[in-house]
């Protein structure tokens, strides 16, 4: 399972295998695809040169890209420090492979109306008291990169266990106190904490089931001497 | 008179025999000092440091690695106590395997300390219907539980109350140790433990040389010899560092729990306050400080 995303190279969840050993975050085979059908679809309008222009443009654009990447690293930075000081919670393994949502939401006119999600994301299975609630209820309409509370709150997605614990308020303390979920260091000590979501994908939070290792040996079959060869030809 | 001029001459001539084969066969002297070693908690700190060497250079020789072995003692204000979530545990036997790593337990024949059994949830805890072999393709199965069971560190140890040799005590941070080289093998230990949790060293252990662990304590995880009692330590070489014992670490769902009962601010401390807590088999009154809880 030592598998990463091709692109953001972040290991474990999501990963959708494409081919051979590529795999990739759905959401960014996704925006692959898009990306492909908007060039194909220029090019049938426009004509192949300007399309090589556009590329030449497009490709020079990267630098400023990095650029405001850093920016945002460093806003994000200085947050999980402070995270640190609380919890010492890494950032759920996901963000950087999806993130920034606004990439894409940017352009879209946002839907509040409650639906089925058939173009994008409909790889997400969502089984998470479904009936009762859908995207928007954890995600915020309009800043795509955030997470909201109830209240409207809006919430970095590095503090989601702020959102879950809106409603598993027991489980919430236990994690606090380091009595639910894993911990690993020093008992008395420095302890590593993990966040709900790099634990339960939290579109579907219930475990998956797993194999277990090999079952001990049987008594009976627990072989200590090795029978002498005579024995075993006159047996024979 | 003649009867016992003859029996003395024979113990003086025996003995004289004897030293002087040891002489001759060149019989490493380092060997019969380990033979004539007194019990551990009878030896000085200059002893032990002499034993541990002796030992690291044992090991080298035998598996070709450099070890360390450590005799760390307990620390003051420490009693060590642990704690099991029955609620969560999916039954998937990686701290089995992790423990047999860890602590440099026979492969083949195989010695395992942790067991975990597989309960039906209309059952109940029964132990006695319970199946350690299960082997489904994936786990959790519907309509069981899963009760993984290790030496419970009771206080009130009854295999220590009947070793004939002294070989087995309950360290000051409440961990029960072993020491290996007084064992003699007669596992009234092991008879006498309600839990099954000390195992025989029937054959000569056998461990992949790949695969062992040189971070070794002296009442631990040390490689063990053929004919001696082992048992769960609480990975007495880590939790004495300050780690967390190598199950809490491994546990996918975060059920096993592990700290110092004497801290209140401490997660099994925590657990003992707000949880459904039992220990296993009350009614022995053997005070297990392994606890099981359902979170």
């Amino acid at each position: 399972m030592n598998n990463n995303c091709n692109i953001c190279y972040i290991n474990e969840l999501y990963l959708k295998k494409i081919e051979g050993n590529i795999f990739l975050h759905q959401s960014i085979k996704n925006k692959l695809i898009f990306m492909k059908d908007k060039l194909i679809q220029f090019i049938k309008l426009y004509g192949i040169l300007p399309a090589v222009v556009f590329i030449f443009l497009f490709s020079c654009s990267p630098e400023e890209k990095e650029d405001s990447h850093a920016v945002k690293e460093e806003i994000v930075e200085i947050k999980r420090e402070k995270i640190t000081e609380d919890y010492a919670v890494d950032p759920p393994p996901f963000t950087d492979g999806i993130f920034p949502c606004n990439d894409c939401h940017a352009f879209q006119k946002p839907n509040p109306v409650r639906r089925e999600l058939v173009e994008w994301h409909d790889d997400i299975s969502f089984k998470h008291d479904s009936e009762n609630r859908w995207c928007l209820d954890c995600h915020d309409l309009k800043e795509r990169d955030s997470l909201k509370l109830a209240n409207g709150r809006k919430l970095d997605f590095k503090e989601s266990y702020k959102l879950c614990g809106q409603c598993h308020g027991e489980k919430y303390r236990d994690w606090k106190v380091g009595v639910h979920g894993k911990r690993t260091g020093e008992w008395n000590g420095k302890k590593e904490y993990l966040l709900c979501v790099s634990c339960h994908n939290p579109h579907t939070p219930k475990f998956k089931k797993i194999t277990p290792e090999i079952p001990p040996v049987r008594q009976e079959d627990i072989k200590l001497f090795i029978k002498p060869e005579n024995t075993e030809s006159n047996e024979n | 008179m003649k009867t016992d001029n003859n029996r003395r001459s024979f113990l003086k001539n025996i003995s004289l025999a004897t030293f002087s084969t040891l002489a001759l066969s060149g019989c490493n002297m380092k060997e019969i000092d380990e033979y004539l070693q007194q019990n551990f908690r009878e030896l000085t700190d200059e002893e032990k440091d002499e034993i541990v060497k002796n030992l690291g250079e044992k090991y080298k020789k035998r598996y070709g690695k450099d070890f360390h072995v450590s005799y760390k003692p307990a620390m003051e204000g420490v009693l060590f106590g642990y704690a099991l979530d029955i609620s969560r545990c999916i039954g998937c036997r990686k701290c089995v395997t992790a423990c047999v790593k860890e602590n440099n337990q026979s492969r083949d024949p195989q010695i395992q300390w942790i067991q975990v059994l597989q309960m039906e949830k209309e059952k109940g805890v029964d132990l006695a219907h319970s199946d350690v072999h299960y082997n489904p393709e994936k786990v959790p199965e519907k309509g069981y539980f899963y009760f993984p069971v290790q030496c419970q560190q009771c206080r009130n140890p009854q295999c220590v109350t009947v070793c004939p040799a002294k070989a087995t005590w309950q360290e000051k941070d409440g961990i029960v140790v072993v020491d290996y080289n007084w064992c003699i093998g007669c596992r009234y230990c092991m008879a006498a433990c309600p839990y099954g949790a000390r195992h025989f060293n029937w054959g000569e252990p056998n461990i992949p040389v790949e695969e062992i662990n040189t971070e070794v304590h002296y009442l631990g995880n040390r490689p063990r010899q053929k004919g001696v009692v082992e048992k769960c330590t609480f990975c007495v070489q880590r939790t004495r560092e300050g780690k967390y014992p190598t199950c809490v670490e491994i546990c996918p769902v975060g059920a096993r729990k592990f700290g110092n009962l004497l801290d209140p601010e401490s997660e099994v401390r925590y657990i003992l306050d707000n949880k459904r807590v039992l220990v296993l088999k009350q009614e022995l009154n053997t005070q297990p400080k392994f606890y099981y809880y359902f979170g």
